[in-house]
């Protein structure tokens, strides 16, 4: 076997005489996935370690004896089907952030638990039955717990609440730092004059409840990983370029202007430039989303990501990798991505607002108890804490977090993936959906259509399978009988084959090949000759997915205002959009093109949600408030999307935005307790009238209410 | 109340150790590969057993 592989050794780390090896696998979505890299590596002499990575897809093998095998085992995953690149470590921080939440999370989760086994006693035994002493006593032991724990899990809102500060906004950790901050404060003043309540319980829990539902924020945000750090192994392959006479491969960043790269049947063009040498078709789906191939001929432009088809070429590079198409696409998605980040989500709205209100109910309060009552400075002081403490956003901490890890369970179950929480946030408010044609309306590939004869079909089949043309494909797939061996196959470039069978002649190619007048030609369509007889037509047509007509039609009774997008010719979109009934169309756009819609309707205030699975998509899937793609996408799109959905249909979108609206609602109905207990609890707690043992009580059982409203999500789907 | 002289540091010595177990679980990597874990046990290793 050729080896193709080539360069990976550079990447090779060694310790001791054990080499190690990082790399981004992706396509893993099971266990059989797992297995099949895992055992199939480990059975090879002298590999030591080899361990998966299910959720960041990250492969260690560790292995004994020459560097050079690194880029052997890299060969063996492609060949089970599997895409590798260099492990880039951006991956790094989401991790360290994860266990510095657990670590908090736990921490917190102790401490609380052993106060309020305290606690218990302080509450349950009056005064003389439990002493002064004792009752002091236990006191200073929930201090010297309560303590070191909240100065160390309330790191995560207490840096979040500076920062924000420090930038002259407010967010919901503004409230929640200070009220952890003052309880704490306070009871240890009342600790120190002997007093009779503490609040160190009260802090230390409201800590772990909202650690909580920081967790599980975070859980279903760290899945949307930066799309920029794939992009970049996508730049980070190798490229075959001529050093004099021979061949020699080198990383695609290292490819200067000038050089002359070669590029095989079936390789991908690592860089941008015009070919030099060699005929052939080019796929250029992944810039500019069209179905069919171009033909390419000396003096062409080809550019980075598309794919040579039908022969080896020769080419002169023109830009550097850095300066290629792609990452032209790239540079405009990360633009793209820096505008989404603006989005202010519900949670921090709220805090906008709240915040002011809670603070300056607190003061009125002191002030009120001191000047108007006056009561002494401590007692006044106490009253507002409370009012603080007791308006402090639990349950509002809550209420966000706990309906959208439901509900993105949900989809998920249903084979959809919602990488973001605050996607669903935003989906919720759509009025506008933009649709890219090939791929994501209609299946991935060109299917064949009408009826032809078995015997035609398996010569088509026969000589279609020398041939990495879509159409070639077509037809080799859509016959699974025996082939026949056709001997002497050669690919014409922008035509299509000649072999021969027996003696016969067998053409199969356009009506250029067939030297047929075509008055009217059409691209998606193919001759069959066999030796000179009456050649016999082939059709082709991207098929819809089989419900994208009813799912549309759901999908406009939702007021939604629907468009077309494609980078296909104008004729093949509007046909399309017609039969579809789409609002509005637009074809032969190029990635920029697409992206300037995008900004237009923005301009309009728009929501808009974009469905697409190209590299040609990408920067609006990144920029769009929203975004999906089919799991058929490249992994550019896969990654640049807020949520991805599998199989054959559209209905995912539907469900999707159902699904959100749902989420919204019961967001909003946790925030309508929240709001409702606070109306009742502020003014108790104003007249001075709450108790700790009630404040915690009331506290929690906010919380408890948001949490189980939030579980109807489950119950009812 | 004497008892509490032992009964509060027993309390909190237990509760270490708990923190202790969590914090060695977490530095070992357990919850680096979550959804791993859910996957792994579905693999067949009968073939390994020999």
């Amino acid at each position: 076997m050729e080896n193709k592989i080539d360069g990976y050794d550079a990447y090779v780390r060694t310790d001791n005489l054990i080499q190690s090896l990082r790399l981004k696998v992706t396509g893993v979505y099971c266990a059989g996935c797992i297995q099949k890299i895992e055992s199939t590596l480990n059975d090879l002499n002298g590999v030591q370690k080899c361990r998966l990575n299910f959720t960041t897809g990250a492969l260690i093998i560790d292995w004994q004896g020459k560097i050079s095998r690194a880029n052997d085992f890299v060969q063996y995953i492609i060949d089970l089907g599997y895409e590798v690149a260099p492990y880039q470590d951006g991956d790094k921080t989401i991790t360290q952030k994860n266990n510095f939440l657990l670590m908090c999370m736990g921490v917190s989760g102790f401490a609380a638990g052993n106060i309020m086994l305290l606690s218990f006693g302080l509450w349950i035994t009056d005064q003389n039955t439990m002493g002064d002493a004792t009752r002091d006593f236990l006191h200073l032991i929930s201090a010297l717990i309560a303590i070191p724990a909240i100065l160390f899990s309330g790191r995560p809102f207490f840096k979040s609440a500076w920062s924000a500060l420090k930038h002259k906004y407010t967010n919901m950790d503004v409230p929640i730092s200070l009220a952890l901050i003052l309880a704490t404060g306070m009871s240890v003043h009342e600790l120190m004059r002997g007093g009779e309540h503490v609040y160190f319980d009260s802090a230390l829990m409201l800590c772990f409840f909202l650690l909580i539902g920081r967790y599980l924020d975070f859980k279903a945000r760290a899945n949307a990983r930066s799309a920029a750090t794939d992009l970049m192994s996508a730049l980070s392959g190798f490229a075959t370029i001529m050093d004099g006479k021979k061949t020699r491969k080198i990383p695609t960043r290292d490819v200067l202007p000038d050089m002359i790269v070669i590029v095989a049947m079936g390789e991908k063009i690592p860089v941008d430039g015009v070919i030099e040498n060699g005929e052939t078709d080019i796929d250029t789906s992944l810039v500019t989303g069209e179905t069919l191939p171009r033909h390419a001929t000396k003096g062409t432009d080809v550019f980075a990501g598309t794919l040579n088809l039908s022969a080896t070429i020769a080419v002169r590079v023109i830009k550097e990798s850095r300066d290629s198409l792609l990452s032209d696409i790239v540079h405009l998605m990360e633009q793209a991505e820096l505008g989404q980040a603006t989005y202010a989500r519900l949670a921090d709205r709220a805090a906008k607002f709240y915040t002011p209100m809670v603070h300056t109910l607190a003061i009125t309060a002191f002030l009120l108890w001191f000047f108007v009552v006056g009561i002494v400075w401590q007692d006044a002081l106490m009253i507002a804490v409370t009012v603080l403490i007791i308006t402090c956003p639990c349950a509002l901490g809550l209420a966000v977090p706990v309906a959208q890890v439901l509900s993105t369970g949900q989809l998920l179950r249903q084979k959809i993936m919602v990488k973001s929480g605050d996607a669903l946030e935003r989906l919720a408010k759509i009025d506008y959906i933009f649709f890219d044609k090939t791929g994501t309306l209609t299946n991935a590939k060109p299917t064949l259509i009408g009826d032809h004869r078995q015997d035609d079909l398996q010569f088509a089949a026969s000589i279609a399978s020398h041939s990495h043309h879509p159409l070639s494909q077509s037809i080799a797939q859509s016959y699974d009988g025996d082939l026949f061996s056709i001997d002497d196959v050669i690919e014409i470039a922008g035509q299509g084959l000649k072999g021969r069978y027996k003696g016969k002649n067998i053409l199969l190619g356009n009506s250029k090949l067939l030297n047929i007048n075509q008055a009217n030609d059409d691209l998606m369509s193919l001759y069959l000759s066999i030796d000179g007889a009456t050649p016999i037509l082939f059709q082709f047509e991207n098929s819809l997915r089989r419900d994208a007509k009813p799912v549309l039609k759901n999908l406009k009774n939702k007021n939604l205002k629907l468009a077309l997008l494609s980078g296909d010719r104008c004729s093949v979109v509007k046909n399309i959009a017609k039969d579809l009934n789409f609002d509005e169309m637009h074809g032969d756009l190029n990635p920029a093109e697409k992206y300037k819609y995008l900004e237009n309707a923005k301009a309009q205030n728009r929501t808009v949600l974009m469905v697409g699975d190209g590299l040609n998509d990408a920067p609006v899937l990144a920029g769009s408030d929203v975004s999906m793609a089919p799991g058929t996408a490249i992994g550019l799109a896969q990654n640049a999307a807020d949520i991805v959905f599998m199989g054959d249909d559209l209905n995912p979108v539907d469900i999707a935005h159902t699904m959100a609206i749902r989420t919204q609602n019961i967001v909003k109905q946790n925030f309508t307790i929240a709001v409702l207990y606070n109306m009742v609890a502020i003014p108790m707690a104003f007249m001075g009238l709450v108790t700790p043992m009630i404040a915690a009580i009331a506290m929690s059982g906010s919380s408890i209410l948001v949490i189980a409203n939030s579980f109807r999500l489950k119950l009812k789907s | 109340m004497s008892i509490l002289v032992f009964l509060i540091p027993l309390a909190l010595i237990l509760g270490l150790i708990g923190l202790g177990t969590f914090v060695w679980s977490l530095k070992s990597g357990q919850y680096d590969d979550l959804d791993g874990a859910a996957n792994r046990i579905l693999i067949d290793e009968d073939n390994k057993i020999n």
